[in-house]
């Protein structure tokens, strides 16, 4: 019998030979992440009388939802993290500073096309950009697949989303997503594994197709899956190649890295062995419902206070009266985004009484940020630039917005009181809409700034 | 196993940032605290009022949002002994389970129940008896309902493990999205 994307990948992580949706098997995660909620996973399996995590190289840790410290109270959480990895000997461990866990884990190729990833974080449906089958899960199962290698797993039924043709001028995969879950509605994905098809996803560049499954956790789903092509087989090789970290495999083939120069041909070798191991669903798979969208007809869209499927379209809202603009996070955080928000603001200054904050996603956007002469851009308009990691996009610090106040945000979640206050709004938006409200001070369209 | 209590009833896709908001999640350690905060941005009269053996009755997508176990925690630790719903966020569903609070789904319950009366639910005979009438749910599979007759994920891998044997202490519930 044909087979979807979840029931091929998730019997590929529980060892066996085919499942079926509503089956549940013991799954083996090839990679498993956690942030600064580390500490409290630690303690817990301090608890549970295992001395040794059984597979230390399975784990990813990064520091980036409370970087740098704004407490006393978070800084001594990031100290025990950073006493456990070293206890441990977790090798792939990421500082303050070098980004959020998504964007991180991308960049560093940490996790292949087919592989499964289980994360203590509601976002790790984010891998499915890649091909690879991301799910988040409790602190308490992070502590159990420490000590034991496996959890139990639901194999999820599917649902298909098929894009056709390519988006207009200004109209982003942020908007695709903000109309997806309109329509679908904040449950109309829940429990459901989504595999994205259509000739419109694979003429999106790479950065835009990482906004997609991190976006759909929004929906309800499990995990969601796009179809992994050269670019992205390319773009993984490449950060493999480059990559001093160890490695992070289980039995599957072991792909090789090295600090030295890498030739073509080791590429072209990485590649093919990282595109053999991608999963596609087959022709004649069962899935519980299909949508079809087609492109060309999308527009930009604004999700308004305080649900992320209580969407509009951008004509709608604009002119509501904005404080602050947020730029960031792991949804819409990349040099991508930036560069959309750098076109928008060069030469231009922010509206006063509204106030801009920039939160590259990783050290290596930064970095290119800076290159690029995006961060001047910014600085010179009157923005604010903050260190990679989370920002204020669930109320730890760094922009927390003050009752009564209006954020725009290029962030995945609106709900009330996420940004610190149940009295202020949020509305999400693209990049550009984002920059293009700042020079405003209220929600612009990006082509009448 | 019966559980009686009143029954607190809310809405459709009630998330867990309303639950326990984002901002407590690595500095509200206490359990007693966690309490406080909980459903502080939906509900402000819950923390104060909700007694020992209470009931929440959820609308359809209970607990979307975040992963973080403390928006199960939070109602645990204010003495909710069961939270029914129409429907649950995945990531929720799993914390219940691994936190020893039984999720049930069971829509036509939901409807039926009004806010603040004592409902009963039967976890033996998967029903609820409420004041509209009797109501059937599906009931858990046999592997997860042993993790809540254990007390959670965490009892039942002390168990596997001998922590208890060794005198490890249980693990203090804090931090972490």
């Amino acid at each position: 019998m044909d087979k979807t994307f979840a029931e091929k990948a998730l019997a590929r992580a529980a060892g066996l030979k085919q499942v079926v949706a509503g089956q549940i098997v013991d799954a083996s995660p090839d990679v498993v992440l956690s942030h600064d909620n580390t500490a409290a996973i630690a303690r817990i399996f301090r608890a549970l009388g295992v001395a040794r995590v059984k597979y230390p190289e399975r784990m990813a840790i990064t520091l980036d939802h409370a970087v740098p410290a704004p407490t006393t109270q978070h800084a001594a959480n990031h100290a025990e993290t950073r006493k456990f990895v070293e206890e441990m000997g977790v090798k792939n461990f990421f500082e303050v500073g070098r980004g959020i866990c998504h964007q991180v884990l991308s960049e560093e190729a940490l996790v292949l096309p087919g592989q499964l990833i289980l994360g203590a974080d509601s976002h790790t449906t984010h891998y499915g950009w890649m091909g690879a089958f991301g799910a988040g899960i409790g602190r308490s199962e992070v502590a159990a697949l420490w000590a034991t290698g496996e959890l139990w797993m639901r194999v999820p039924e599917s649902l298909k989303i098929v894009v056709t043709g390519k988006l207009p001028r200004g109209v982003t995969a942020k908007d695709l997503c903000l109309r997806i879950i309109g329509d679908l509605g904040a449950d109309g994905g829940l429990y459901a594994s989504v595999e994205f098809h259509g000739d419109a996803i694979s003429k999106m560049s790479l950065e835009s197709r990482m906004v997609i499954p991190n976006m759909m956790a929004e929906c309800g789903v499990k995990n969601a899956w796009l179809m992994p092509d050269d670019a992205v087989f390319e773009y993984l090789a490449v950060r493999k190649s480059k990559s001093s970290k160890s490695q992070v495999t289980s039995s599957k083939p072991q792909v090789t890295s090295r600090r030295s120069q890498i030739s073509k041909s080791e590429i072209r070798n990485l590649k093919s062995e990282i595109s053999r191991n991608a999963i596609y669903p087959d022709n004649e798979a069962r899935y519980i419902a299909e949508y079809r969208y087609d492109a060309k007809t999308l527009e930009p869209y604004v999700a308004c206070p305080h649900r992320v499927d209580n969407v509009k379209p951008l004509s709608q809202v604009r002119g509501t009266r904005v404080q602050q603009a947020f730029l960031g996070t792991c949804t819409n955080g990349r040099i991508e985004d930036l560069k959309a928000a750098a076109e928008i603001l060069r030469g231009k200054k922010i509206a006063r009484g509204t106030r801009l904050l920039v939160i590259p996603a990783s050290s290596e956007v930064l970095s290119d940020a800076l290159a690029r002469g995006y961060i001047k851009i910014f600085v010179d308009a009157g923005g604010v630039i903050g260190t990679p990691g989370c920002g204020p996009c669930m109320g730890n610090h760094m922009g927390i917005p003050a009752p009564g106040e209006v954020t725009i945000s290029s962030a995945n979640r609106n709900f009330r009181g996420r940004m610190g206050t149940r009295d202020a709004e949020i509305y999400l938006a693209n990049p550009a809409v984002v920059a293009a409200s700042a020079v405003a001070g209220y929600i612009a369209d990006p082509r009448e700034v | 196993m019966i559980l009686r209590g009143r029954a607190w009833k809310y809405g459709d896709d009630v998330n867990t940032d309303v639950i326990f908001p984002g901002k407590y999640t690595y500095t509200v350690t206490d359990p007693k605290e966690q309490a406080q905060h909980a459903l502080e941005d939906l509900d402000p009269n819950f923390a104060g009022n909700v007694q020992p053996g209470d009931i929440i009755a959820g609308g359809k997508n209970w607990g979307n949002g975040s992963s973080r176990e403390q928006a199960v925690g939070c109602l645990k630790y204010s003495g909710i002994t069961a939270i029914m719903a129409k429907s649950f966020g995945r990531i929720y569903f799993r914390n219940a389970v691994n936190n020893g609070l039984v999720p049930i789904t069971c829509a036509a319950a939901v409807d039926a129940i009004q806010n603040g009366e004592t409902v009963e639910i039967d976890l033996d005979a998967h029903t609820v008896n409420c004041a509209a009438g009797a109501f059937d749910f599906p009931p858990l599979s046999p592997s997860l309902f042993a993790i809540i007759q254990a007390g959670g994920l965490i009892q039942m891998l002390r168990k596997k493990f001998g922590a208890d044997a060794k005198r490890l202490p249980m693990p203090e519930m804090k931090g972490g999205e």
